[in-house]
């Protein structure tokens, strides 16, 4: 009885010592990270290829969600205002929420399970073949030239995603709200301008998807870094980057939507 | 300049209280092809990888090309790298990469040189390894040989005074592996440098090289010339080269009595 | 991938994201509206504000003309104090007047400003002195109520 408590807590203690170990490591990792860019900012084509990898592949997945989100919030906001009688605020309805937290939270979700779970594969797989060593003994320091340029791409990547995702869910409002339901253009387009600040919600919202970026290329790419050099251990890793990010994002909306929207 | 391009003395190595190697004694001339054999789990890997700077001695001396590996700094490495090529096991090409880019990976990574002398030098280090016709294919169109010759044609291209190979012939049909192994005979001999061979390959070996050592459990059991290996009459190396079953490298793990195992217990 | 072909779709993905950007900045948003434009500042005191917010607009005949800018209580009237960022392209009179007015039954509050026939015209941080205060719908069903009751009163007693 007390020998399994105290083997209960024995083990609560080796999870908490655990994943501490591992924060402080990958903040190591993170610096790491920040101090060898210099070189890929000098080689700007290794940075672009990886924005092509992260960017331009999530591209499909992000323009057909956003349009689909942002129909499904025209149908249902109009569903709901029109008991109020004011439909022609759907306009509001559809950008703010996309604008500050819809747009960068779920493009996020979607870059984090797209491109961060590939990211976490390839460096994992490059570990486990010995790519990494191998770089290694050429004198090539791997996290300047394989994880850094990821980074960036993933960095520059991420605002881009979300300021579409939203563009495009608010033409998907725009089309069932106005062209399809029939609400009155002019006050859609109006009254939306009208609420809509520029540095309240959109700035703050390409902020929050910036942070978002970093959090989720920082995950995977230490997940994949850190992963066991084995097959079992590379899918592991996979798995956890789409759950801790997924996490992260969350938690970090939570805290940023707390500090931008609460003092006003 | 030294005579001799790598000098182990007394060497130990521990991952943290595991004792794998214990007082290596070893030295490996310029222009030599040098072998280090014993079974699977012997340490003669992690050997390699302290040659080659990825871990730091735990005890004893260790210089390469005249560096103190067990002192160097992080720049000195790097450095020192750069006069050194490493055949990984299944080669560890770059597999985002075709044939041509991997070849000239280092020399884009660490010279200046205009893209068409790159792309002339990757190519005659491809034709050295005879496979100038693949260079435009991916590492995942390769057989495994060719993918061995390939990463070898990457790692001497900027021609290193001394190449390591991990186990070149495992897991390679007798043709790519007679062919590899001239090669690695060949490479040393017109470009000068010294090869440190860590196999279990013995007849390959046996064939090429020009010292053997033979490690077992963390410490050098024989050493000799091929003619000297083949004449020995040490158990441990008439059983390694004749591949005998029982001699002193058991077939069992070290295990409790058979009977006490099954709980037969009289 | 050939670096060309690369490097062009990295380029029109860059270039489809920042005008995805500038979509959300100009048409969304409303910069380059008003914050860019130059304004000047009036100051108004109200009654009762009711909901009014900061940045709620400030129309004059149904056209956006400005912005609510700062909201404070006044500690000697016992009033709200308002400033007006209007759009220095609108000049009023100085006896304009503002309401505080609901757009629709439940919709936000705005600020209404009616011109005045003054030949001078309003002037960088003056104050309006004609304002009327937001209508507190509670006030509004309890007078009606009351009227209601009233009337009802009335006609039970006048004789049949």
């Amino acid at each position: 009885m007390i020998n399994g408590l105290l083997n209960g807590v024995r083990r609560l203690g080796h999870r908490v010592v655990d994943m501490l170990w591992r924060m402080g490591v990958s903040t190591r990792f993170f610096l790491l990270l920040l101090l060898h860019s210099g070189q890929c900012f000098r080689r700007f084509h290794l940075i672009i290829r990886e924005v092509f990898s992260t960017g331009v592949l999530s591209l499909i997945i992000i323009l057909v969600s956003g349009l689909f989100v942002g129909m499904v919030l025209g149908l249902q906001g109009y569903e709901t205002l029109q008991t109020y009688g004011s439909e022609e605020a759907l306009g509001i309805l559809v950008a703010l929420s996309l604008v500050r937290e819809l747009g960068p939270v779920v493009a996020a979700l979607l870059f984090a399970s797209r491109a961060g779970s590939a990211i976490t594969a390839e460096i994992g797989l490059m570990k486990a073949t010995e790519q990494l060593a191998a770089m290694e003994m050429m004198a090539v320091n791997p996290i300047a030239r394989v994880v850094a340029p990821r980074f960036w791409g993933g960095v520059i990547s991420m605002p881009l995603l979300a300021a579409l995702f939203s563009a495009m869910g608010i033409l998907g409002g725009w089309l069932v709200g106005v062209v399809l339901i029939g609400v009155d253009e002019g006050s859609f387009w109006s009254q939306m301008r009208a609420a809509v600040d520029f540095k309240e919600d959109i700035l703050n919202g390409v902020i929050k998807s910036f942070v978002f970026g970093v959090a989720v290329t920082t995950i995977a790419l230490f997940e994949g870094y850190d992963a066991p050099p084995t097959a079992e251990g590379v899918s592991r890793a996979t798995t956890r980057t789409v759950v801790t990010s997924s996490l992260a994002i969350l938690g970090l909306d939570f805290i940023l939507t707390a500090f931008m929207f609460s003092g006003v | 300049m030294s005579d001799n391009l790598i000098e182990i003395c007394d060497l130990s190595f521990a991952y943290s209280d595991r004792m794998v190697l214990k007082g290596i004694n070893l030295s490996a001339r310029r222009g030599q092809v040098i072998a280090i054999m014993g079974n699977s789990g012997c340490g003669k890997t992690t050997l390699l990888r302290l040659i080659g700077g990825a871990m730091r001695p735990t005890q004893g001396l260790l210089r390469v090309d005249g560096v103190d590996m067990g002192e160097v700094d992080q720049r000195g490495l790097y450095r020192l790298r750069r006069r050194m090529g490493m055949l990984f096991q299944f080669g560890a090409l770059f597999t985002d990469m075709s044939v041509l880019d991997n070849v000239a990976f280092q020399l884009r990574e660490h010279t200046d040189l205009p893209e068409e002398m790159i792309r002339d030098l990757a190519l005659m280090k491809l034709n050295a390894v005879g496979l100038r016709g693949a260079q435009d294919l991916m590492p995942s169109e390769l057989s495994g040989g060719m993918a061995r010759r390939v990463a070898l044609a990457r790692s001497i291209a900027l021609d290193p005074a001394l190449i390591l190979y991990d186990e070149p012939f495992a897991g390679l049909d007798p043709i790519s592996l007679g062919v590899t192994g001239n090669l690695i005979r060949r490479l040393t001999d017109t470009l000068g440098m010294t090869s440190i061979v860590v196999t279990h390959d013995v007849h390959e070996s046996l064939k090429m090289v020009d010292y053997i050592y033979f490690v077992s459990e963390g410490v050098i059991v024989a050493q000799g010339t091929p003619e000297e290996i083949k004449a020995s009459e040490l158990p441990y190396v008439h059983q390694f080269v004749h591949g005998e079953e029982d001699g002193p490298v058991p077939f069992h793990y070290p295990a409790p009595s058979y009977a006490a195992d099954l709980e037969l217990s009289a | 991938m050939q670096r060309a072909t690369l490097d062009l779709w990295v380029g029109f993905f860059v270039a489809v994201g920042l005008a995805a950007l500038l979509f959300l900045a100009l048409k969304v948003g409303n910069m380059g509206a008003f914050d860019s434009a130059k304004t000047y500042e009036v100051k108004a005191s109200f009654e009762n504000i009711g909901g009014l917010k900061a940045r709620a607009p400030v129309k004059s005949a149904g056209v956006l003309v400005g912005r609510v800018g700062d909201i404070s209580f006044d500690t000697e009237t016992y009033e709200a104090s308002v400033t007006l960022k209007l759009d220095a392209r609108y000049p009023f009179p100085r006896d304009s007047s503002a309401s505080i007015m609901t757009s629709g039954l439940l919709g936000e509050q705005y600020v209404a400003l009616e011109a005045g026939g003054d030949e001078k015209m309003l002037a960088n941080g003056e104050r309006l002195k004609l304002t009327q205060g937001a209508v507190v719908l509670e006030n509004l069903i309890g007078q009606f109520l009351y009227n209601k009751a009233e009337g009802e009163g009335k006609a039970e007693n006048s004789p049949q």
